[in-house]
């Protein structure tokens, strides 16, 4: 929307308007742009392609001190690790990854670099990721990043290599859509139960081709590393991603971070980082409010993120489906997770309860579970097989300094090295056919945690208390 | 990258919604470091009974006879969700596919397709279902015809022609077969331009090159 206005009205920017131009290079077409990409951050599952393409055809990074790399989804997770994997010719990759970083120049978080760990959860913690910046990466779920005010989007390993040749992408501009949550969160409901819920309402394809901006108080509310885990599942409503204006809060924790700036550069920084909100009486293309003052902790039943209820809700019945198509898809799923409608979740036991990703691997999520642990005095159940996997290097040594590794390991969980891990197959490892999964991960989709592997999404707090309980169930005297 | 102009081909309905990423292609499917070797790994899930053994499961539409050669695909609402891998679109060129219809598509997987001359079309829901039920009456004789100069679908010639729109940017870049990153490259005077004004706007956002 211009700010000239409608019927002679002036009417505001929104967010995602403000860091459209600030990075529009020029127009091309009536809806597309080029935009200056600020950062762009690779890994070795998609990053090494981009980077092989680029040198196969003698092209150069562009900007090589604005580029950056990790290894986090085919590394291995276990105590000793190297270069080799499970995963058949995840060594490749690693290789790869490594000899194009090196060829180009760009710097690299190897397997033994202290700072090592997911993409999403080390482009904030280093300052990669600040406020207002464009980034980049050959992954969906860059959107994260959208937490700290950034504009950051998934991309493919083709337009990452258009980024790095040339410091910009092509890009269709999005719709605007604002999501404002009124009311606040209850005790034991998280940030991961809200955007869980927004999902269940708005739909797996609700904010299709969207920037979605989420706002009110609840928002406001929200400590920065919650801000993360919301935004890191706008993708899962199909949106180009998803924006939190940046306040007091996430200045705080931008500040003295390796590639923050600093002294002069970093108050003319955060001066600009306060205008980046969207103006009163900004238009949006589509906006939705929900009430959230009793929410009540999330638990997804089926194949897609949109499969939730509240954790203490019925199943649904194939028949109240709102159409053939989602009834067809109810009772595909509830085939593949093996639940019956009418029936609670916490009529299944549970074999697994995996705590990490780039949802949920940040220190303030490994402490509200611990937290639970020392509170209960819990410990893992019989026959269930326990995981915890710190986000980075960083949240790990945090975390140990803290004690939270030996809570962990007393009460029964493996405690491992920073990766995505078991989000989806990393480093090879699978669980079996028909076991079912309480993960704090992001995707519940059909075998993506491995072949007929049942996944259930939910909060740190959730996958703990369900881990000691031996069936799901949420912690509901948090 | 191929030039999109016009498509005549056997077309293959999979018409469930949120056909993610990881069910064209899992990430276990993925073995190489390149955009190569992948068609084994389509629909991996639901292609074989036994993916390590590649046991074909005969109810999957792709393993039966009357659909073999395939080279559009019919599918639900949301098609591509999910993760931003291209090797999905990848494993679909290498089996053959050349054009994706259903009634949304992923972003990031749009965009991916484009880049790779793949065309997704996205169509309302009721004429998919008329291109479904004439498809499936014989699926070997059924071909569509796809035609991006003129925007249209030629099935049943006893019926119109669907007519569909597409972003005119990627309609240029389809038919001619455009490489993008050549294409910017023409304009870095431009991109160096704008830095020099960023710069000063924005000078927290340049560091130091070493």
């Amino acid at each position: 929307m211009s700010p000239a206005g409608v019927n002679g009205f002036v009417v505001g920017n929104t967010l995602f308007d403000k860091l459209w131009q600030a990075h529009e290079v020029t127009t091309l077409s009536e809806r597309q742009s080029l935009l200056y990409v600020d950062r762009i951050f690779l890994h070795e599952r998609t990053g090494s392609v981009a980077l092989n393409g680029l040198l196969e055809k003698q092209r150069s990074v562009r900007r090589r001190e604005h580029a950056f790399c990790t290894m986090d989804h085919i590394v291995d997770t276990l105590p000793g690790r190297g270069d080799d994997t499970l995963m058949p010719s995840g060594r490749d990759f690693i290789v790869a990854t490594r000899h194009a970083a090196h060829e180009t120049g760009i710097q690299l978080f190897d397997i033994a670099d202290a700072d090592q760990g997911i993409v999403h959860v080390i482009s904030p913690e280093l300052g990669i990721a600040l406020p207002g910046l464009s980034l980049i990466c050959p992954d969906s779920h860059t959107c994260t990043l959208g937490g700290l005010g950034a504009l950051a989007w998934g991309v493919g390993s083709t337009e990452a290599e258009h980024a790095l040749a040339t410091s910009t992408l092509r890009v269709t501009r999005p719709q605007t859509m604002r999501v404002s949550f009124a009311g606040l969160l209850g005790a034991g409901v998280s940030a991961k139960d809200l955007i869980l819920f927004t999902i269940r309402e708005l739909s797996a394809s609700g904010g299709a081709g969207s920037a979605i901006e989420f706002a009110g108080p609840a928002i406001d509310a929200l400590p920065v590393e919650a801000r993360l885990t919301l935004c890191n599942m706008a993708t899962e409503l199909s949106a180009f991603t998803g924006l939190i204006a940046p306040d007091q809060k996430v200045l705080d924790y931008c500040a003295g971070r390796r590639y923050a700036p600093q002294g002069q550069l970093w108050d003319q920084a955060a001066q600009h980082w306060q205008s980046l909100r969207s103006d009163q009486g900004a238009a949006f293309d589509q906006e939705h409010r929900f009430d959230i003052g009793s929410l009540k902790p999330q638990l997804s039943w089926g194949t897609s993120p949109q499969h939730c209820v509240d954790w203490d809700d019925a199943i649904p019945h194939v028949r109240d489906a709102p159409d053939a198509s989602a009834s067809a898809a109810w009772q595909r799923a509830q085939d593949y997770m093996g639940v019956t409608p009418g029936s609670q979740l916490s009529d299944y036991a549970l074999d697994v309860a995996f705590i990490g990703s780039c949802t949920n691997s940040r220190l303030s999520d490994l402490q509200l579970a611990a937290a639970y642990l020392v509170r209960t005095g819990h410990k893992v159940a019989k026959g269930v097989k326990a995981l915890c996997v710190p986000g980075s290097g960083q949240v790990k040594r945090a975390a140990e300094a803290e004690g939270l590794d030996d809570i962990f390991r007393s009460a029964g969980f493996e405690w491992r090295e920073p990766g995505c891990s078991m989000c989806f197959f990393a480093g090879g490892e699978s669980f079996g056919k028909g076991v079912r999964v309480a993960s704090t991960t992001n995707r519940n989709f059909e075998g993506r945690q491995g072949l007929g592997v049942r996944t259930h999404i939910a909060s740190p707090l959730t996958v703990v208390a369900s881990a000691c309980a031996g069936h799901l169930v949420a912690d509901t005297i948090a | 990258m191929t030039p999109f102009t016009q498509h005549r081909g056997v077309a293959l309905p999979l018409l469930r919604d949120n056909i993610d990423t990881d069910a064209i292609i899992p990430s276990r499917e993925m073995r190489t470091v390149s955009r190569s070797g992948l068609a084994a790994g389509l629909f991996a899930p639901w292609r074989y009974l036994d993916p390590d053994a590649r046991t074909l499961n005969p109810d999957f539409a792709l393993n039966q006879a009357e659909y073999s050669g395939a080279s559009i695909l019919l599918a639900g609402d949301n098609f591509g969700c999910g993760s931003s891998r291209e090797h999905a679109v990848w494993a679909l060129m290498e089996s053959g596919f050349r054009a994706i219809i259903a009634p949304s598509f992923a972003t990031i997987f749009r965009n991916n397709a484009l880049r790779n001359g793949v065309l997704t079309v996205a169509l309302e829901q009721h004429d998919l279902d008329e291109l479904v039920d004439w498809v499936t009456m014989d699926p070997a004789a059924h071909t569509i015809q796809l035609d991006l100069e003129a925007c249209s679908i030629e099935f049943d010639s006893e019926r119109d022609k669907k007519v569909f729109s597409v972003d005119p940017t990627a309609r240029d870049m389809l038919l001619q077969g455009l490489d993008e990153i050549g294409l910017t490259e023409q304009s870095m005077d431009l991109v160096s331009r704008f830095e020099e004004q960023d710069q000063i706007r924005r000078p927290w956002v340049y560091l130091a090159s070493d």
